[in-house]
């Protein structure tokens, strides 16, 4: 089973041996405050940022942006099968196969798939980071059951775990979210733990133990704070790859059961039927999940490489 | 290194056992069974306790494992509910298509992934390098059924260069040796049949690609970023050796490293299946028969190709590490 | 012709059949006794010339078709025709599995060695052309199920050859036989040629010495597509001639690049299905249980605004539980008129104002009655919160997820509805209301108690003469819009699509197209 996962497994650990060279300061500086320094002079991480923001600031101030009720039926009337009204007074985008304001539903669908990303990605995070822990805080025997476990989860595939998790517990927007939470449970798990192993052999966690200090506290004060910076920036990859998670659910017919509301995954999945009469109600949704994919994709790569002191110049 | 082998092979035996039990208590808490798949609207209760009956799903679950178990260690993994066919035949049918596709979308990936990320690295911090990253990102960032579609839109649809969907022209009257369409057709010398089956590779190819695609540029443009900073690179620098020679004996060579590895690895990812991607494109392969069985509860499917792909897997990760030990004069397999 | 089917067939014996794409391309191979006419759901000759019924309904004489033979050169006669009656009678073991033989037990209700061993009690060759089979009961259902695919004859010869029966392979998984993989061998204008299942391609080819009129191609092969904007966008490439099951926001676009969209009349219905809750183990709202709550429901529903706007060209609202074209529809039941209003007053006068329903629909499947459930369940829901009621949905994949669950009761409200077999009432309403062992009806409507509507539904079934039957059945209809255990909600008509260049393809109401008349114009 050594080798089940191995890709990840070894991806991870690399990275979080490299996290784990970090030298405390530079300059002068902290860590973080350099790394902070170096992204605000980098235009991709501005523009990852800038997306991001914007992304949040619509999702915050969805009521006051949206022009209609994302929900009304408003043209429904005037729907027929093979022709959807397109863009029209009061409706700049034109309306979906319900006759429902697409522009608001975009403008709503950032809440939900916001939510979708940071949910399933804390979720993702809190198990995998309690495995991580378990695993690189006691190492041994421990280590090698929860590692073991984690490597099967990894072999099988994510989509078909997913799939299983959703039929289990039922359909419903938690269910989504915790689907899309156990495909990243092992990422998250094995960037711990192969963090904190680097930490545990660095010269401060020895002096530390040379000195007595108890373990738990070697630990819980020094190594997990020192190892989570890999974990991180994985986080901030993976509220993108979750709100790309939930439109291939919403597609095989496992996304929300309350359809109505709007989410960019589930409207993309549900403009399949419609691409030969109104490509538009598939291309918006598509385009929204690109760009924000990219803007939290962007800043996450970029975070990563100020926070490694080879990219330092 | 025969000790190594062999280690690895024994470790297969209580992987597998434990996946089995794993597999069959959690298949089969799933509800709906397999007779109201196979009944579909015109179940009945009655018709389904009679289904349960006739194939002993009433038993307890223990009895129902170590018959599974019994057969599984002969190698029979019993037959496919939905294709009332033995599983080994439908894997043996389906799986070379998993492996041909995979090794197309490998190619594509390696093939524009590591010139990509060569010079996003080179040029770190530029245009180039930026456009290389986000570029290599925006196929992650659609989902497969959209990317699907807008391939198929583009070159079957419009332009009529690639065949948008299954493994081969259903015109072609091709012989099947091996079930691996380009290799037969070049065994039997029918070179129409096998370039038609390598046209029916390049879309979905280039959907299941892009994720190994983006991961590769990422990854070389940050090995060669580690290379280029390594002393022995200063050094040959220093000594005034030509760069286009200090690039090819050094940088590159060092850098492939660890990109050889996430291939390998991504490699042994793909072939247990693209689920959507197999069935967006109606390629018959492990992917879209493990979507079809989950849907119509074909344990004896699900069980079994699961099995033998958690096996292809660790052989697949075995040769992998072996090669590394090959290719790096440093690492020891132990 | 290369045809893109949405799903592989399970093998070419339809005996063991249930599924449209196994049926589909055993109607080109095989032949029954009676068949339906092209474009209609009328029973017409097929092996049989013609046929007497007994006065008590209980024998019927088979005149067969002279100079007829299956495709391995064996005669067809009476005694091919007894020898697949008694076949089937006669299957053990995994053979009498429901997903086998559906139909067989549907119609003729048990085998030789069951419990209750149905109702056929025998088939007689009286010569070499006439045959006589007989049974203990009347049903309504004889003979248009003769005309289904499951009741095709098939040469004896080859059935003993390759073992058609010996379903089992070890003793509890199916293995197909070598007669229904290999070497199906009926009457049909196309002959079985190959199954290339890597590929998912089956190739059919002309049966030279069809004794009716030759096929006008020489060679049909059915390719599996799942998806269907790959379908389409396969047709539009040219690599394909036709599909099935079009998504009816296609019928214009393809119309209006030079496809012929077939459309088959609707023979379909789409309900609102009701559950009271009389089902152990489960907790459905009990309000439902009130006549006054399910018509509030009835009326709260804009069936016009959804037949225009969801369903394609040809859709009608539904006030029956079967379509139009049934012998037994009734025209005078009550229809629950579009009246929010009044919904509103029902619901108030039956203390139900506001009350929450678990509103179930299907994901990840397109039925020809239920083109898009997401589009449906929204709208519907949307009329059913305007009325006041609250909608909690409740989602799942169609097969075996969605069924399962509404079938055994789980359900407040849900979708479901039925494509028509043959042309019988009892094919839809018996399917639906009539009563269980346990005198109910079945958990998917509460497990209610009607005992009229039980008896209206046994009594027309039994009924031999067809004008009486007819009015019984009308009867039944009345009383079962009365008690409301459901909402019919639509008929609705699915299409196939083929290219301009296609002839000769007569869309069928149960999809039973024969492909013999087809033709490609250069």
């Amino acid at each position: 089973m050594t080798a089940l996962g191995n890709y990840k497994r070894e991806r991870i650990d690399a990275l979080a041996a490299r996290a784990g060279q970090l030298p405390e300061g530079d300059a002068g500086l902290s860590l973080t405050r350099s790394a902070f320094r170096r992204l605000r002079r980098d235009p991709v991480a501005i523009t990852g940022a800038v997306i991001v923001l914007v992304f949040l600031l619509v999702a915050a101030f969805a009521p006051l942006l949206a022009p209609k009720d994302p929900v009304t039926q408003y043209l429904l009337s005037e729907i027929r099968p093979g022709t959807i009204p397109g863009s029209q007074e009061g409706f700049p985008l034109g309306v979906d196969n319900l006759g429902r304001d697409l522009l608001s539903r975009l403008i709503y669908g950032s809440r939900q798939s916001l939510l979708i990303g940071v949910v399933s990605t804390v979720l993702g995070l809190v198990v995998g980071m309690s495995l991580g822990v378990l695993a690189g805080a006691f190492g041994g025997w421990v280590d090698t059951v929860v590692m073991r476990f984690v490597d099967i989860i990894l072999s099988i595939p994510g989509l078909l775990m997913a799939i299983t998790v959703s039929v289990l517990l039922g359909q419903s927007q938690l269910s989504l979210m915790i689907a899309i939470a156990v495909v990243q449970v092992p990422i998250f798990a094995r960037l711990l733990r192969g963090s904190m192993l680097a930490q545990r052999g660095s010269d401060y966690a020895v002096a530390a133990r040379a000195l007595g200090v108890r373990k738990g506290r070697i630990v819980f004060g020094h190594v997990l704070p020192n190892s989570l910076s890999p974990v991180i920036v994985q986080a901030t990859l993976s509220l993108a790859t979750a709100i790309i998670e939930a439109a291939a659910l919403s597609y095989l017919g496992l996304g929300d059961p309350d359809i109505a509301r709007p989410e960019w995954g589930a409207m993309l999945a549900n403009a399949q039927d419609f691409l030969s009469i109104r490509p538009a109600l598939a291309v918006w949704p598509a385009l929204c999940i690109i760009v924000v994919a990219l803007g939290f994709t962007l800043l996450g790569e970029r975070l990563r490489e100020a926070l490694d002191p080879k990219f330092r110049r | 290194m025969l000790r190594f082998i062999v280690r690895r092979l024994l470790q297969l035996i209580p992987i597998l056992l434990g996946l089995s039990v794993l597999l069959f208590a959690w298949l089969r808490a799933l509800p709906g069974g397999p007779a109201q798949a196979a009944l579909g609207e015109r179940a009945t209760p009655e018709a389904i306790a009679q289904y349960n009956e006739l194939f002993g799903l009433d038993e307890p679950l223990y009895v129902q494992y170590f018959r599974f178990l019994g057969r599984a260690v002969q190698l029979d993994f019993g037959s496919s509910t939905q294709y009332g066919r033995p599983v080994s035949e439908v894997f043996l049918e389906r799986f070379p298509g998993t492996i041909e596709l995979t090794l197309f979308a490998m190619l594509f990936a390696i093939g524009v992934g590591i010139p990509l990320g060569y010079l996003a690295a080179r040029r770190y911090g530029s245009f180039l390098d930026s456009a290389s990253v986000v570029g290599s990102l925006i196929g992650v960032a659609i989902p497969v059924f959209f990317l699907a579609y807008l391939l198929r839109l583009l070159f079957a649809v419009e332009l009529g260069w690639l065949p948008g969907s299954g493994r081969q022209d259903v015109r072609i009257d091709a012989t099947r040796i091996t079930n691996f369409y380009v290799l037969d057709g070049l065994l039997t010398r029918e070179w129409d049949a096998a370039w038609d089956a390598v046209l029916h590779l390049v879309l979905p190819a280039i959907a299941l690609g892009t994720i190994p695609l983006a991961i590769i540029v990422r990854i070389t443009r940050a090995s060669v970023l580690d290379v280029v900073n390594e002393d022995y690179v200063r050094t040959a620098n220093a000594k005034g050796l030509a760069m286009a020679t200090v690039r090819r004996r050094h940088i590159i060579r060092n850098a492939l490293l660890p990109v050889s590895t996430t291939i390998g690895l991504q490699t042994g990812l793909l072939l247990s299946g693209a689920v959507l991607t197999e069935t967006v494109f109606a390629f018959g392969g492990v992917g879209s028969t493990l979507y079809d069985a989950i849907r119509f509860r074909d344990f004896a499917v699900l069980q079994g190709f699961i099995l033998m792909l958690a096996v292809v897997y660790v052989l697949v990760n075995l040769l992998v590490d072996i090669s590394y030990g090959l290719l790096d004069p440093r690492v020891r397999v132990r | 012709m290369v045809f893109g089917a949405a799903g592989d067939p399970a093998m070419f014996d339809p005996a063991f059949a249930s599924d449209g794409e196994t049926f589909r391309i055993a109607r080109q191979i095989h032949e029954g006794l009676l068949t339906t006419s092209a474009g209609s759901t009328e029973l017409e000759p097929a092996l049989a010339e013609d046929w007497e019924v007994s006065e008590d309904g209980l024998e019927y004489t088979f005149n067969l078709r002279e100079g007829v033979q299956f495709h391995d050169g064996t005669d067809f006669n009476a005694e091919a025709v007894c020898f697949n009656f008694d076949r089937w009678h006669n299957f053990t073991g995994l053979a009498q599995s429901p997903s086998a033989s559906y139909y067989y037990q549907a119609v003729f209700g048990g085998f030789a060695d069951s419990e209750n061993p149905g109702i056929y009690e025998g088939c007689e060759a009286v010569d070499e052309n006439t045959a006589v089979v007989t049974f203990n009961q009347v049903t309504s259902k004889i003979p248009a199920a003769l005309s289904l695919p499951a009741f095709s004859i098939q040469s004896p010869t080859a059935l003993q050859e390759y073992d058609a029966d010996n379903l089992s392979g070890s003793e509890d998984a199916i293995t197909y036989t070598e007669y229904a993989l290999e070497h199906p061998t009926g009457t049909g204008p196309f002959k079985f040629d190959s199954w290339d299942r890597g590929n998912s391609e089956v190739t059919i080819v002309r049966n030279e010495d069809y004794w009716g009129e030759p096929a006008l191609l020489d060679e049909i092969i059915f390719r599996t597509i799942p998806e269907g904007n790959t379908r389409r966008q396969e047709l539009q490439a040219g690599t394909i001639d036709g599909y099935d099951f079009v998504s009816p926001a296609d019928y214009d676009t393809l119309e209006s690049e030079g496809f012929q969209v077939l459309v088959r009349d609707p023979f379909n219905i789409l309900y609102l299905g009701f559950n009271g809750g009389n089902v152990e183990g489960t907790q459905a709202n009990p309000a439902l249980q009130d006549p006054r709550v399910r018509q509030a429901i009835a009326h709260a529903i804009d069936r016009e605004t959804i037949v225009n706007s969801l369903l394609p060209e040809g859709a009608e609202v539904a006030t029956n539980f079967m379509p139009p074209t049934v012998d037994g529809w009734a025209d005078d039941v009550p229809t629950y008129e579009y009246d929010p209003e009044r919904a509103r007053q029902l619901l108030e006068e039956a203390g139900a104002a506001g009350t929450t329903l678990r509103f179930y629909y299907p994901t990840d499947v397109s039925r020809p009655y239920l083109p898009d459930p997401a589009a449906m369940f929204q709208v519907i829901a949307e009329d059913l919160r305007e009325v006041g009621l609250t909608i909690e949905p409740v989602a799942l994949q169609w097969n075996p997820d969605y069924l399962q669950a509404v079938q055994s009761g789980q359900a407040d409200i849900h979708l479901l509805g039925w494509t028509g077999d043959y042309n019988d009432a009892y094919n839809f309403i018996g399917t639906f209301f009539a009563e269980d062992q346990d005198n109910q009806a079945s958990a998917e409507f509460g497990a209610f108690s009607a005992p009229e509507i039980f008896a209206a539904l046994a009594e027309a079934d039994a009924e031999p003469d067809p004008s009486t039957r007819t009015e019984l059945y009308q009867e039944a209809n009345r009383l079962i819009k009365e008690y409301l255990p459901a909402v019919p909600i639509s008929h609705s008509p699915p299409a196939l699509v083929v290219a301009d260049n296609v002839q000769g393809l007569e869309p069928s109401p149960l999809t039973a197209e024969d492909f013999s008349t087809v033709s490609l114009e250069e």
